[in-house]
């Protein structure tokens, strides 16, 4: 961990870590639901974030995304301080997907990836209502980026079908690509195969991986243990809001603390299924 | 019943519908057809004779073989059902595959009865004693009796889905021809009606047939040929609204009803914006057409303007615009970053302040800017150009009034703010507010400028407003406090949930029934909050997405309903086939 540190006061902005938080930390009035957490995304790499339910990840998560604003630590994305603000987090190029899904149900597929180019695109009122080339050329390169992004996603097929009529799979799908469309250089998934049966999860996984080829850092949470140690590059547990062991899926599988805190009781379920 | 059990179990509603129109229509299922047939018929022949003995009643429906207003529409109702038996069994059977004949039927049937009964009644009341109506009235009921039995007793087929109609396309544009010829001859008409009685008949027999075609199925198709032939039904809409002074020949008492109309579905128009695509509940809108109309009458030739600069009225207009959107951006900045509820109360207030404001800058507790309640008086006719708003003009033989002057200003106000309103939904900044409706802590999330686009939607409606707001002042020649009060505010958002929350053809509706109801019937003018209070209570109850539903808001107030979510899906395919091909 402190060679990890050690690479970042180096600050070199090309191979610069992507994401750096550090001491983050946020109560509820007497409840510290994450306590001094730090945690470092390195380019091209998958983090996977576990930890027991109530541990505090996806309260990290909106520290992190400016949904909520940390009452302290301070969170870097390529070297530049995120305000506490959704939309600037997303301009400076972190996007996230929910726990429990948020498309907009009532619009099409399609149209949910195309909000999500929003803050990658700059026609304003007068264009919009005058409809002069620029706005024409815009729309039109949105609709073709949306379109390439579901068919990424493998949505292709379904981009007029309403977000909310398709199967809860294709809804997961859709929510990594609306956050794929704002251009992030960090993704981070939210749960992302909560309700998947195998296939669907192998899916997701083979996704993941094409994401981070494609030049993306990502962090996912997840309680799918297999999944996240045959998918990540590094593993991070949160145990009641604190950084419990950070390595490499190995590591932290072995870890005695990680069983101790985490899988034990798990553990036990898991070999039964075995 | 025993046979259907199981069904009632499960579908228990529908069951005991369907059960009582069979019940009723079993027995006479074998001639079910012919009765039908006959029934309009004699529904039809009833309408040539006399109704009643004195002509005092209804218009006049005294005179054998001179059929007046009310006997007319029921000739209308006979040919509509001859029509629909025959595309149930006939030569139009190909027509029957699409829509739903024996429904339809059913529909106008008992649509009928209802209506045969009501105006027997009518004149029972109204000439005082049934004795004095004539067998006309009776043979026509019993044909619209019949016309019910016989409707009971036809079986409703599956039949295909007008969606997927394909029309030669000639037939298609005729069709919207057709339909908007109907919407300009039927409003010419309905206006010269002086009748208060004989024109809530007109009203409601509009809305049964209306009712009728919905569920024959035919406005399924409307809906589509609308939309692959949108040019062609906005060139016509444009050139139906641009004739219809010509049809009321220098009538002024009309015309001066359509502007108000224009004025008032424009304000609307523009109100649906800040309510219908941005969701922001604005309950002071008429404050901003307010600001408008004073900026017009300060800078006018009125005597009692209070400003001495007299400038070109565009630049007024601009002005007007200009400073009801400053209002906007003042009331909305601190308000607008705080959840819904509290926008609508500060609107609300700001609405009253602005009419206890505008009644004390008289000089005394203020600035000598809007003369207090006296209101500036005396605002001259427009002058653009050489042209004069207040004379009047010959055109083609028709005399064209000073209201009509106003009403082609304001047929361009309402046609920008409809290209405005379009155009905005159907862009970034469009889907931006549909996301902030849909989840807006999901689209701050995706990157969505929230704050600042619903800051945009409250000053752009204001700015429209504002607009029409000047033309408003010139047209009502003073410009005074009192006519902008807070109901006027929420006379104008219930033309907007009465019509249709974010569509553009709801809210013209919308305003124009609550504009012309109370102008055409004197009952309506004096119990209007009862009655627009009512129908906006049972609008909500069984349509809350308004007359005129606007897809996503349909969705919106259905979420449960997966079935209409799947039909949404499923005309929004169809519509993205035509667009292709």
């Amino acid at each position: 961990m402190t060679a990890v540190d050690e690479t970042i006061r180096t600050d070199r902005p090309d191979d610069g870590p992507v994401l750096e938080a550090t001491g983050v930390t946020m109560r509820f009035g007497g409840l510290t639901a994450v306590n001094n957490v730090g945690m470092t995304v390195r380019p091209g790499e998958i983090l996977g974030l576990i930890g027991p339910n109530g541990a505090g990840k996806t309260t990290f998560f909106n520290c992190l995304t400016g949904m909520y604003k940390p009452t302290e630590g301070r969170v870097r994305l390529l070297g530049n301080d995120l305000p506490p603000k959704p939309r600037a987090v997303v301009m400076a190029g972190m996007a996230r997907t929910f726990q429990n899904i948020r498309l907009f149900g009532n619009m099409t597929a399609l149209e949910n990836v195309m909000v999500g180019r929003y803050c990658r695109t700059s026609s304003m009122a007068l264009t919009s209502i005058l409809r002069g080339p620029k706005f024409r050329r815009e729309e039109r390169e949105t609709r073709a980026r949306a379109q390439e992004l579901l068919e990424f996603v493998g949505l292709g097929k379904s981009s007029e079908h309403l977000a909310r009529n398709m199967p809860y799979g294709d809804q997961r799908r859709l929510e990594i690509a609306r956050a794929l469309a704002t251009e992030p250089k960090l993704l981070l998934l939210d749960e992302p195969t909560a309700g998947m049966n195998p296939r669907e999860t192998q899916q997701a996984s083979d996704l993941i991986f094409r994401i981070r080829d494609s030049g993306l850092a990502v962090v996912v949470i997840e309680h799918d243990m297999r999944f996240i140690f045959n998918l990540c590059d590094r593993v991070l547990c949160l145990v009641n809001g604190q950084v419990l062991v950070e390595g490499t899926p190995g590591e932290v599988q072995s870890d005695p603390r990680v069983i101790e805190a985490y899988i034990g009781g798990a553990a036990d379920d898991e070999e039964g299924d075995a | 019943m025993s046979t259907s059990t199981d069904i009632e179990t499960t579908y228990a509603d529908d069951a005991e519908k369907v059960s009582l129109w069979d019940r009723i229509g079993r027995p006479v299922a074998p001639f079910a057809w012919p009765m039908v047939l006959a029934g309009a018929v004699i529904l039809a022949a009833g309408c040539f004779l006399s109704w009643s003995y004195t002509d005092e009643v209804l218009g006049d429906l005294s005179i054998d073989f001179y059929p007046g207003a009310v006997q007319n529409l029921m000739i209308i109702a006979a040919v509509l059902a001859v029509i629909f038996a025959l595309m149930y069994r006939g030569p139009f059977s190909r027509l029957g595959e699409w829509l739903a004949s024996a429904t339809a039927l059913r529909v106008l049937g008992l649509g009928t009865t209802v209506f045969m009964a009501l105006v027997i009644a009518l004149i029972g009341v109204q000439a005082g004693g049934l004795v004095n109506v004539m067998p006309g009235a009776w043979i026509s009921f019993v044909g619209a009796v019949l016309i019910l039995l016989g409707a009971a007793g036809l079986t409703p087929r599956a039949s295909k889905d007008p969606l997927h109609a394909h029309l030669p396309s000639w037939l298609e544009i005729l069709t919207i021809v057709a339909l908007l010829a109907i919407v300009l001859f039927g409003a010419a008409y309905v206006l010269d009606i002086e009748d208060g009685t004989v024109f809530s008949l007109v009203v409601l027999f509009t809305g049964l047939v209306a009712f009728t075609l919905t569920r024959a199925g035919f406005f399924t198709w409307v809906g589509i040929i609308a939309q692959t032939h949108r040019r062609v039904l906005m060139l016509g809409a444009v050139a139906v609204a641009f004739l219809f002074p010509f049809t009321q020949d220098g009538s002024d008492a009309n015309m001066s009803i359509a502007t108000q109309v224009l004025i008032f579905a424009s304000t609307a128009l523009g109100l649906n914006i800040v309510v219908g695509l941005a969701g922001l509940l604005d309950l002071g809108y008429i404050a901003f057409l307010g600001a408008g109309a004073y900026v017009g009458a300060m800078f006018s030739h009125s005597a009692f303007a209070t400003i001495g600069w007299k400038p070109n009225f565009l630049l007024v207009v601009i002005f007007g615009a200009l400073v009801s959107a400053t209002l906007g951006l003042i009331i909305g900045s601190p308000t607008l970053r705080v959840s819904g509820d509290y926008l609508a109360i500060v609107t609300l207030a700001f609405g009253e302040i602005f009419r206890l404001a505008m009644g004390n800058l008289d000089g005394q507790d203020g600035p000598r800017l809007t003369n207090g309640p006296n209101g500036i008086p005396a605002i001259p006719d427009l002058e653009i150009g050489s042209f004069n708003f207040g004379e009047t003009h010959e055109v083609f033989g028709i005399t064209l009034g000073r209201f009509a002057n106003y009403y082609f200003l304001l047929l361009v106000v309402a046609a920008i703010i409809i290209t405005v309103f379009t155009r905005l939904n159907n862009s970034r900044i469009g889907r931006g507010w549909i996301a902030i409706r849909e989840d807006e802590k999901a689209a701050e999330a995706m990157g969505v400028n929230t704050f600042g686009l619903k800051l945009f939607a409250f000053a752009g409606g204001a700015f429209l407003a504002g607009m029409a707001g000047t033309i408003k002042a010139h047209h009502d020649v003073s410009v005074t406090p009192d006519q902008y009060i807070f109901l006027e505010s929420a006379f104008l958002l219930a033309a907007v949930v009465l019509g249709g929350m974010g569509t553009v053809a709801g809210v013209l509706i919308g305003a124009t029934i609550l504009k012309l109801m109370p102008e055409k019937l004197r009952f309506v003018a004096d119990y209007r909050l009862l009655i627009f209070g009512l129908l906006l209570v049972l609008m909500m109850r069984f349509r809350p997405e308004g007359l005129v539903a606007s897809k996503r808001r349909q969705l919106e107030f259905h979420e449960e309903d997966e079935e209409l979510a799947d039909r949404v899906e499923e005309v929004h395919l169809v519509e993205e086939q035509e667009a292709k091909a």
